[in-house]
């Protein structure tokens, strides 16, 4: 019930049209019957003498054009009938195929932008989590199960219930004793059908896990080529590979025999049926019980719904696969998206930050930030040293509202709680530590956060980031591709175009998380001193391991352990013991170390 | 994974390509002809069944007597019974065809890619050799054997029905016959189109899963750009394009099935009109017309079937002919016949032929350039004792990778020579050289299986207590065993479920477990974390004793302690000498280190401060 109703929830917007689909397989399915009955009309009536069995109506509209006689004179019209029921079915299937086709795709698509727009929603944990692998497959394959359900299975479904509900109908009014005997395999058919591919999807299963083994052994092997052949263990993989090769072929022959066994089993009830019904119909139509045309209207009709309800089974067991699919889904779009705090605000970002006693903990009684208090006036540059694990990126994290956190946070006086994420996100700049670039051209990235910048202005921005000669010196310049298909960009230069990506915006302020760690030490100064230029009165942290970046800050925060372990300039960090100092005085040490490890070593 | 799939198609029919394929089929001729014979059968019986109808109108409807019914059940019997036996066979065989024809293209496929050199392996991507070995390998299968299949029963049952209703009735027959070609026409031209429409869908859809992959993996910027609505809107675009294709290729199916409908409703009228006449002349019989009837029918699903192989034909043709390029990629680094002949190749190595190697290797004059006209090395000359620890160091490029990877003969000298125990190893087999090498790569590659059986890679017959051995020797063994199952833990696809430091000491201990003469270490300690580095560190030393090693470092503590270290610089030897001769020189060498030494002091401080 559920699932009919999350499926019926998705069609909104093209439930009509969906209907009309059906309607339409309705009419196809009610012309393709009518043929065999002109057929049979033709042969008993007009060119045999037995009296008309059509609806009243249709029988004295067919006697006052001239009767049977006028139809025999002129036998065309009877082919010209069929020519225009058959005519009639064509567009009713078009039309069928057109609007199913259409109302599914749509629905997918539907499903799809969903889906898309849900993930980006989802908040920030939800995404350090994530398995790739798995979503992906849910937002595709999935929704594709889905979409074939819609567009063809269903579609399948009703044509069959309808041929069989219909010709049933028709039948019973031409002769109910052959009737019967004509359903007979029905019910049988439907029950072999839907056992067999029940059990049959276990086979499936064995076989595709089977095949992922051997997709596996062939995946290790090649990526793995370097060590195959450093030990020369071209045999051994080889044989591997030819195991996992056959066992993967003897599965799916396992397969096929079942399937043999199926098709031709079945064919032997459908051809019984239909001999069935061509034998008793004869003696039948000898014994004068049934006309020759009902005969033939017999036969026609038991070929049309023996062969559809061998599929039954396969669509009532796909019904399964597409339950599990859409849960699946529905998994993800049942998963809550970042929301503000109501009545949140636009306030200006232009002022001082205030932390008091700020704490945050991914797991439950293992905080990251423990209390973390401080004031940062309005267009200081504040350094950030510490070690890994001791909270730094935590803490911008929280500032940018990536992570929810407990004690206060006020910018400008206002709580960070009652301001809306997409504005506080908009003002804040941030360049990660491992910043993913988009497989778009170069220009399109730097303009991913302002996409109304100029090309001046991304110049001018890949100019501070110390990365527009490196673009330049690509063949296609800022066209460049990055990515699978396109260029590979270093570390280094991966972190450029990110800080030009940040700086094109106007921010109030500015983040770099460890974000020039693969620039070497020129140009990271290079690119400080451009980015102080370029900003005035713009709040700033950065977080780095360099001596020479941190002791430039007005003031360094050491973190250790969550907690804000020391605070000042680089000369009241020098003269105390702690972290700072340790990594200042192994500068000194340095010449000291190798004489005398040449001395003695 | 999807990027590869899909490739450009050849236009025209490519004998050539099938009669390559047809060795790689051979081996099925027999089913093959059994089942062309078979679906003959089939088409038989498909054109037998509506004159058993007529059979039945004319001699007991018409008649109006029953003699001889039984004798005509029994005929239907046995036609049902050999129509299942028919199905049973010709699914059975084309699916022992389908598979078998699979299985031997992947086993060709593996063997080359077994013997293909690594200049192959630079300039291909896994993914597309992966490509060719599933979806392609896939794909001709299907072909050879439903293909043949749908053919053989189309053709068979064409000719059948146009013959029977020549000898029922040739005018008859002429009118239907006259239908035909416009049949034929059209449906070959929807055909068409629907292929290369869906090709469009499927282009599409791999692109909708890379934005999917781009949107997922990217979330986390895209949060902190704000650049969700841009995004959305492009993502979009894509799924409207794919909805678009999608449905113009769904409406030209539908239109195929109407338009042949229409055109056989035009037979069937013509049969209707003028098989009616006839009758009422009394010229056709009432059973005759009921075949025809039937027979209008039947003869258009066959030509369908036909326009749709034919379509299908000529992707399975790009496929086959992709899968043929790898399969007959010469190798670039082949031994000769007479050194095969004498120390067997990869798959039937002759051991009992195979020299001892004591590990002195000499670089002669040696040259070496990528198959792109890159230049790595130039005259390069380099003698190395059995037993010397040479440490390579110089900026990425510098070409340390390539002269250990010539050592290990993965690439070949393009000038000069590598002697190797004083002989040319161009005059050994590749795997007498590869079998006694170890190696350890930057990045850490174990195979699915547990802890024990990744060693054992090294020396497939080793016996546990050796196994132990090799993992004590390089302090690996106090990890395994605190690991769930201790030697017999799964090491997950790829190594995946243990750490990078954790599979470079596997890997460490796999490469000793060899006993190998010669010793490559190729940046293995660059990944790792400090910790794992101290741990490899303190057995390096004892365990390389008495090999030839060579090592390219990154880090250069790592190497302090080797005989001698090569400083290279754009294919030549800048510096070399002893760590402390090279320190002592103040040249480039001394710059490197200090500047190394100081940030991996910092990065000590760091990490030993509280976390």
């Amino acid at each position: 019930m559920l699932t009919l109703k999350r499926v019926w929830g998705l069609m909104r917007g093209s439930r009509r049209m969906y209907l009309f689909a059906i309607l339409s397989e309705l009419c196809a399915v009610i012309f393709s019957l009518i043929i065999p009955v002109i057929i049979k009309v033709t042969v008993d009536s007009v060119l045999g003498d037995e009296p008309m069995d059509l609806p009243g109506a249709l029988v004295s509209f067919l006697q006052s054009a001239g009767g049977v006689d006028f139809l025999a004179a002129n036998l065309w019209l009877c082919g010209a009938a069929a020519l225009a029921v058959t005519l009639l079915q064509g567009v009713s299937i078009y039309l069928r195929g057109r609007l199913a086709a259409t109302a599914s795709e749509n629905i997918a698509c539907d499903i799809k932008d969903k889906l898309y727009d849900h993930l980006q929603k989802l908040p920030y944990e939800y995404h350090v989590k994530a398995q790739t692998g798995d979503l992906i497959q849910r937002c595709t394959s999935d929704v594709d199960t889905v979409r074939r359900f819609l567009a063809a299975q269903v579609i399948e479904l009703a044509r069959t219930i309808f041929v069989v509900a219909l010709s049933v109908s028709v039948m019973l009014s031409v002769n109910v004793p052959l009737s019967l005997l004509s359903f007979m395999c029905i019910p049988i058919m439907l029950i072999i059908s839907y056992r067999f591919f029940l059990s049959i999807s276990r086979s499936f299963l064995k076989a595709d896990e089977k095949e992922g083994e051997l997709s596996t052994v062939l995946q290790e092997s090649l990526s793995g080529v370097r060590v195959v052949r450093a030990f020369g263990r071209q045999k051994f993989e080889t044989e591997k590979f030819g195991e996992k090769n056959t066992e993967y072929r003897d599965l799916c022959m396992v397969l096929m025999k079942l399937l043999a066994r199926f098709w031709s089993s079945t064919d032997i009830v459908c051809y019984g049926q239909m001999g069935l019904v061509l034998v008793v119909g004869t003696i039948m139509a000898v014994k004068g019980q049934i006309t020759l045309g009902g005969l033939i209207l017999f036969n026609t009709y038991v070929g049309m719904f023996t062969w559809p309800i061998r599929n039954i089974g396969r669509i009532l067991s796909d019904m399964g696969k597409m339950r599990v699919s859409l849960d699946r889904i529905y998994e993800i779009l049942h998963t809550p998206p970042e929301q503000d705090t109501p009545g949140a605000g636009r306030s200006p970002l232009e002022g001082a930050i205030e932390f008091d006693n700020v704490y945050f903990e991914y797991q439950r009684g293992m905080p990251v930030l423990k209390g973390m208090s401080f004031t940062v006036r309005p267009g200081e540059t504040i350094a950030v040293l510490g070690a890994t694990g001791s909270g730094k990126s935590t803490l911008m994290h929280v500032l940018l509202r990536l992570y929810d956190y407990t004690g206060s946070i006020k910018i400008n006086g206002v709580e960070l709680r009652n301001i809306e994420k997409r504005w506080l996100r908009e003002k804040i700049g941030i360049v990660l530590q491992d910043p993913f670039l988009y497989s778009r051209t170069i220009k399109r990235n730097i303009k991913m956060a302002n996409f109304k910048a100029s090309d001046p202005e991304i110049y001018e921005a890949a100019v501070t980031a110390a990365v527009h000669d490196v673009i330049e010196g690509f063949e296609k310049g800022y066209e460049t591709i990055i990515g699978e298909r396109g260029v590979t960009l270093s570390g280094g230069q991966r972190q450029r175009v990110a800080i030009a990506r940040t700086v094109i915006k106007d921010s109030a302020i500015l983040i770099f998380d460890d974000s020039l760690s693969a620039v070497d030490t020129e140009t990271d100064a290079r690119i400080r001193a451009a980015l102080k230029e370029r900003r005035e009165n713009v709040t700033t942290f950065i977080i780095s391991q360099r001596i020479t970046t941190l002791m430039e800050a007005d003031r360094i925060f050491v973190l250790e352990d969550g907690r804000l372990a020391d605070v000042g300039t680089h000369e009241d960090l020098v003269a105390r013991d702690g972290l700072y100092s340790r990594i200042w005085n192994i500068q000194n040490m340095l010449e000291f170390d190798f004489e005398t490890e040449e001395g003695t070593g | 994974m999807n990027e590869f799939e899909d490739q450009e198609y050849t236009k025209n029919f490519e004998f050539s390509v099938w009669k390559k394929l047809y060795r790689y089929i051979r081996g099925f001729k027999r089913q093959l002809f059994t089942l062309v014979f078979n679906m003959v059968m089939v088409a038989l019986l498909d054109a037998v069944l509506p004159l058993m109808t007529k059979y039945a109108i004319d001699e007991y409807i018409i008649k109006k007597q029953t003699s001889g019914l039984p004798l005509y059940i029994a005929a239907y019997a046995l036609f049902t019974a050999m129509m299942a036996g028919s199905v049973y066979i010709f699914v059975y065989l084309a699916g022992k065809v389908e598979v078998g024809v699979v299985c031997e293209i992947r086993k060709h496929g593996f063997k080359k890619l077994q013997e293909l050199s690594f200049s192959y392996y630079d300039t291909t991507a896994v993914g597309w050799i992966m490509a060719r070995m599933t979806s392609d390998a896939q794909r001709i299968g299907d072909t050879v054997s439903w293909g043949i299949i749908d053919i053989a029963w189309s053709v068979a049952i064409i000719i059948f029905v146009v013959v029977n209703m020549f000898i029922l009735n040739p005018t008859l027959a002429l009118l239907l016959c006259a239908v035909m070609p416009a049949l034929a026409l059209v449906t070959f031209y929807f055909q068409k189109k629907i292929f290369a429409n869906q090709r469009t869908v499927r282009r599409l859809n791999s692109r909708i899963t890379g934005a999917y992959n781009e949107g997922i993996n990217g979330a986390k910027t895209t949060k902190t750009l704000v650049s969700e609505e841009n995004n959305f809107n492009e993502f979009k675009a894509l799924t409207s394009g794919m909805k678009e294709a999608s449905i113009r290729s769904a409406v030209l199916s539908s239109l195929l099935f109407p338009i042949v409908l229409a055109l056989s409703s035009v037979g069937m009228a013509l049969v209707l009109t003028h098989g009616g006449r006839g009758v009422m002349l009394g010229t056709i019989g009432l059973g005759t017309l009921s075949v025809f009837v039937a027979y209008t029918r039947q003869m258009f699903d066959p030509i369908q079937q036909l326009a749709r192989i034919f379509a299908e034909l000529q992707s399975a043709q790009a496929s086959a002919e992709r899968t043929l390029t790898l399969i007959e990629t010469e190798p670039d680094i082949k031994d000769t016949p007479e050194v095969v002949a004498k120390y067997g190749d990869a798959l039937n190595p002759l051991r009992e032929n195979w020299e001892e190697i004591t590990g002195e290797v000499v670089f002669e004059n040696v040259g070496f350039k990528y198959k792109s006209g890159e230049r790595v090395l130039e005259d390069f000359n380099l003698r190395v004792k059995p037993g010397e620890k040479i440490a390579l160091v110089g900026e990425t490029g510098a070409g340390k990778s390539t002269i250990v990877n010539l050592v290990c003969r993965f690439y070949e000298p393009t000038e000069g020579r590598i002697l190797i125990d004083g002989a040319d190893y161009r005059e050994r087999a590749q795997i007498w050289l590869q079998s006694g090498l170890g190696y350890v790569l930057q990045a850490p590659h174990l195979f699915s299986g547990t802890v024990m059986e990744n060693i054992r890679y090294a020396k497939l017959d080793a016996a546990d207590e050796e196994v132990y051995e090799a993992a004590r020797a390089v302090n690996a063994y106090d990890f395994i065993m605190k690991l769930e199952k201790g030697f017999e833990t799964q090491v997950g696809e790829g190594g995946g479920k243990l750490s990078s430091g954790e599979k470079q000491l596997v890997s460490f201990a796999r490469a000793i477990l060899g006993d190998p003469k010669i010793f490559v270490l190729d940046e293995a300690t660059s990944s790792v974390d400090t910790e794992t580095e101290q741990v490899i560190q303190r057995s390096v030393e004892s365990v390389l004793h008495g090999r030839t090693s060579f090592i390219v470092a990154h880090r250069l503590s790592t190497i302090r302690h080797c005989d001698r270290i090569l400083l290279i610089h754009d294919g030549k030897i800048l510096e070399e000498g002893s760590h402390r001769a090279l320190i002592k020189k103040r040249g480039r060498y001394y710059d490197l280190y200090t500047n190394q030494f100081k940030a991996e002091a910092e990065q000590a401080v760091l990490s030993k401060s509280p976390a």
